[in-house]
């Protein structure tokens, strides 16, 4: 990369600070399979004091592989081959493992992912985000404990002088994940990895995150490398945005050069894919319909007096923020969870309350399609077996008419007969979704409940996915449940809408209705809270939010 | 990851790993990875299974064939010498292959049948049946196996039959806890909950929803169990309430002969004839471990 002139003056990035991290033609491969595959390819990155590099790509593309190479550290079954990782002025591709120890935790940072997976749960929080400050003798215990208080209150968490006295389990996700910002920030770091730290949470937390990390890293002008596949959530935090693919560059540029003039067909197409919007229908015929279902988890009532209209051929999109009851709703259809009260009517009759009483006629009817195709697919099995089982289980199909309605199945889901005998650890996530969706159709169902089926996947897989799931509602009339939490996919899929807030429906009706004011408070905040592809609309809304 | 489409194709979409290979060649690839000690494993168990299976024609006498000479010396004629009723040494050790690991396998398939099968059914039924097989597997644990097995023994009486029952029964609760406990965290899976959507019976959840995903703690545990029913079933004979004469068997072998041992510092081969069977034991304990380490790493996912 040669340095990009500024050509907006507006971009808060500067060009004159020092050169805090410089990388050059970093070659990183990977074992597996029993071979050595290239997973970097020779990329440049160079990081100056005090800015937010955005690194963003689809999974696989080698975003996160590079973040921790920033670090000079490559994970078990990865090996740097080649390239130079110049860290104020230490060579950390040749660094030996002590040396970088001692840079590690107080000169770099990183925080990952999932915070709830990297906290010790047995030791309190203050512990934990002291540790790495007092450890290595920056200060003294009791100040690091002071200056912990008071990262706490610049990342707004509640109550910063006592929540450091609280377990992991005892703060919510959104809270956990700023502390974690808080122990990355406690010795003062010179660079900060952010690894998707927001990709975990509800958008309404994810806004309060954001605006928290933002803000602490500008006021330590710390440096920092934020790698996610959300380009509205980078589009907030970064001065310059680097798009890889494939473990190579694809482009790089300033923030707003990046959002306004892409350059690349590939980023182009990025940048498209929140574009897509189907034109509402309003249906008459109900399908199925819930009514005044309460609902309970052992002594936890989850859902209050909820009532929800499918209309045959149309999508009824559910929004809420997890622990709403969105999930809870589609187990009561399902028939997983026995409501307390309340009815599910079918086609004007109404259906038996749990799983085991229903008929197998009426179990093919409604279909599922899970957030997490990973485990909503046996490992063992093969796409055959698993589309095919649903073929013999309700039609009592075999050999050659089974393959061919395989084969068929593959074709509308837009694959090919050479995935027959894969497992699904050989798919793609996208591909793996395809397949789940396959074997809903297979069972030729009216109703596919789909329980936030796009979350998990890259925008532009997700997009495809969308489209597949329009396509084959208009071929076949199929009436889609479509939970969710992405604004996005709502305005992309839709024709109703239910809000649902702590297990009550706050609204319902037709997308444009919903969608236009005046909204309930509820519906305003999560409407506000979704990421938008401008630079300047965190900065906006948390001015709006004040007043 | 050859192709690198510029558009975006569904089927092009790079996936974990793009080649499949047959499980002839999957097979060959573990065995090239095996390290030595389960290389040493396994050429002693398929050592000892051919023994077991040519015991009739690689015995130099029958099983129970009692000669002149009792406590004969080692030579020649008899190459580990013979026992207290002048039975061949060499002879009783190879038909003792076969029966006690036949006898052995038969109780580990038997308890695997009744552990895991039970274990299954309560990782699905979480509510009453599960209780109470678990709380009935909790008082069965709390009792000593070994004087457990002793008592039962002694009310039944010491047939092969009523051996293999006992010990497989003794043994299943172990299973039942392990195959309960892994079974439990699959069964919440997504795909099991698809099935049960499906409307999909007990008998197809358990088989071809759960099983398959959590055979490699119950192979690994299967080595293990082996090894100690073998273990229980030598300490049964050794007690003298196992297998009765004359089949031979390993655990009576070392009590019939211990005797000898105090002659050790008249002539050594006589003192080591019965730690002989015991030897046996012990090689192939820790054989089958080496495999079960081996092939415990193997799915666990650890890396160097």
């Amino acid at each position: 990369m040669t340095v990009t002139p500024v050509t907006n003056p507006e971009s808060s990035a500067d060009f004159s600070n020092e050169i805090l991290l410089k990388m050059r033609d970093i070659r990183i491969d990977g074992y597996s399979d029993e071979q050595w595959h290239p997973i970097i390819k020779g990329v440049d990155l160079t990081l100056r004091r005090g800015e937010i590099m955005g690194l963003i790509g689809e999974s696989g593309a080698g975003k996160s592989t590079l973040g921790k190479a920033a670090m000079g550290y490559t994970q078990p079954g990865c090996k740097l081959t080649s390239g130079s990782i110049i860290f104020d002025g230490i060579d950390l591709a040749k660094a030996k493992d002590r040396e970088k120890r001692l840079l590690w935790g107080t000169r770099i940072a990183y925080v990952a992912q999932s915070a709830a997976a990297s906290f010790n749960p047995a030791h309190r929080l203050i512990d934990q985000t002291v540790e790495a400050a007092t450890r290595r003798g920056i200060r003294p215990d009791a100040e690091s404990r002071a200056d912990a208080v008071e990262l706490f209150r610049a990342l707004q968490l509640p109550d910063p002088e006592t929540i450091g006295n609280r377990y992991p389990h005892q703060v919510s996700g959104g809270q956990l994940q700023r502390v974690m910002t808080a122990m990355a920030m406690s010795p003062r770091p010179d660079l900060i990895i952010f690894d998707e730290p927001t990709t975990a949470l509800d958008v309404t937390t994810q806004v309060e995150v954001l605006a928290s990390m933002r803000n602490i890293v500008a006021e330590f002008n710390t440096a920092a490398i934020y790698i996610t596949h959300d380009l509205a959530v980078v589009a907030q935090m970064a001065d310059f945005i680097q798009v890889l693919r494939y473990g190579e560059e694809v482009e790089e540029a300033p923030t707003r050069q990046m959002l306004t003039k892409p350059e690349m067909p590939y980023t182009k197409s990025l940048w498209s894919v929140r574009s897509l919007e189907k034109p509402e229908v309003k249906g008459e015929d109900i399908v199925l319909s819930i009514n005044n279902i309460d609902a309970a988890y052992g002594p936890v009532k989850v859902l209050h007096d909820v009532s929800i209209k499918l209309p045959r051929g149309r999508t009824v999109a559910v929004v809420g923020e997890s622990g709403s009851g969105k999930s809870t709703t589609a187990r009561v259809m399902t028939g997983l969870l026995p409501p307390l009260s309340g009815t599910v009517t079918f086609n004007g009759e109404e259906l038996p309350a749990a799983l085991k009483d229903r008929s197998k006629d009426q179990l093919q009817r409604i279909q599922m399609i899970y957030q997490m195709a990973d485990t909503a697919m046996n490992p063992r099995q093969t796409v055959e077996d698993i589309i095919g089982r649903p073929l013999e289980f309700y039609f009592g199909l075999k050999g050659k008419a089974r393959e061919e309605r395989i084969l068929e199945l593959l074709d509308m889901i837009e694959l090919d007969e050479s995935f027959m005998d894969r497992l699904p650890s050989e798919l793609s996530g996208g591909q793996k979704q395809r397949i789940c969706i396959a074997r809903a159709l297979a069972a030729r169902p009216d109703i596919i409940i789909c329980d936030e089926v796009t979350s998990a996947l890259d925008q532009i897989v997700q997009e495809g996915i969308l489209q597949l799931l329009l396509r084959l509602q208009k071929k076949y009339d199929i009436t889609y449940l479509f939970i969710t939490h992405d604004i996005a996919t709502v305005k992309a899929i839709s024709d109703e809408i239910v809000v649902m807030f702590e297990g009550e429906v706050v609204e319902q009706g037709l997308k444009s209705e919903i969608l236009s004011p005046p909204f309930p408070a509820y519906t305003k905040l999560l409407l506000s809270s979704v990421p938008e592809m401008d630079p300047d609309w965190l900065t906006n809304l948390l001015e709006k939010r004040d007043d | 990851m050859s192709e690198q489409p510029d558009t975006y194709a569904a089927s092009a979409e790079v996936g974990a790993v793009r080649t499949r290979r047959s499980g002839f060649e999957r097979f060959g690839l573990l065995m090239k990875s095996a390290p030595p000690s389960a290389w040493f494993g396994m050429i002693v168990v398929a050592f000892y299974i051919l023994v077991a299976i040519f015991a009739d024609v690689i015995a130099p006498y029958g099983e129970a064939e009692i000669h002149s000479a009792a406590f004969a010396p080692w030579g020649d004629e008899f190459f580990f010498g013979t026992d207290q009723i002048g039975r061949d040494v060499l002879t009783r050790l190879i038909y003792g292959a076969r029966n006690t690991m036949g006898i052995a396998l038969a109780t580990t398939f038997l308890s695997f049948l009744i552990g895991g099968g039970l274990g299954l059914v309560a990782a699905i039924n979480r509510r009453w049946l599960d209780q109470a097989l678990s709380r009935f597997v909790d008082v069965l644990m709390a009792i000593p196996s070994l004087i457990f097995a002793l008592m039962l023994l002694s009310i039944f009486g010491s047939t092969i039959t009523s051996l293999i029952i006992i010990i497989a029964v003794l043994d299943s609760t172990r299973v039942f806890r392990l195959t309960r406990a892994v079974a439990v965290n699959v069964a919440v899976m997504d795909y099991v909950e698809a099935a049960k959507l499906r409307g999909e019976g007990l008998g197809w959840i358990m088989r071809r929803e759960i099983l398959p995903n959590i055979m490699p703690p119950l192979v690994a545990e299967f080595g293990l169990r082996f090894c100690f029913v073998f273990l229980t079933i030598a300490a049964l004979s050794f007690l003298g309430v196992g297998i009765q004469p004359p089949t031979a068997d390993w655990g009576s072998m070392v009590r019939a002969n211990a005797s000898l041992i105090q002659f050790a510092k008249y002539d050594m081969t006589a003192a080591i004839t019965p730690l002989l069977p015991a030897a046996a034991i012990a090689l192939l304990t820790v054989a089958v471990n080496f495999i079960v380490d081996w092939f415990l790493q193997k799915t666990s996912g650890l890396r160097e």
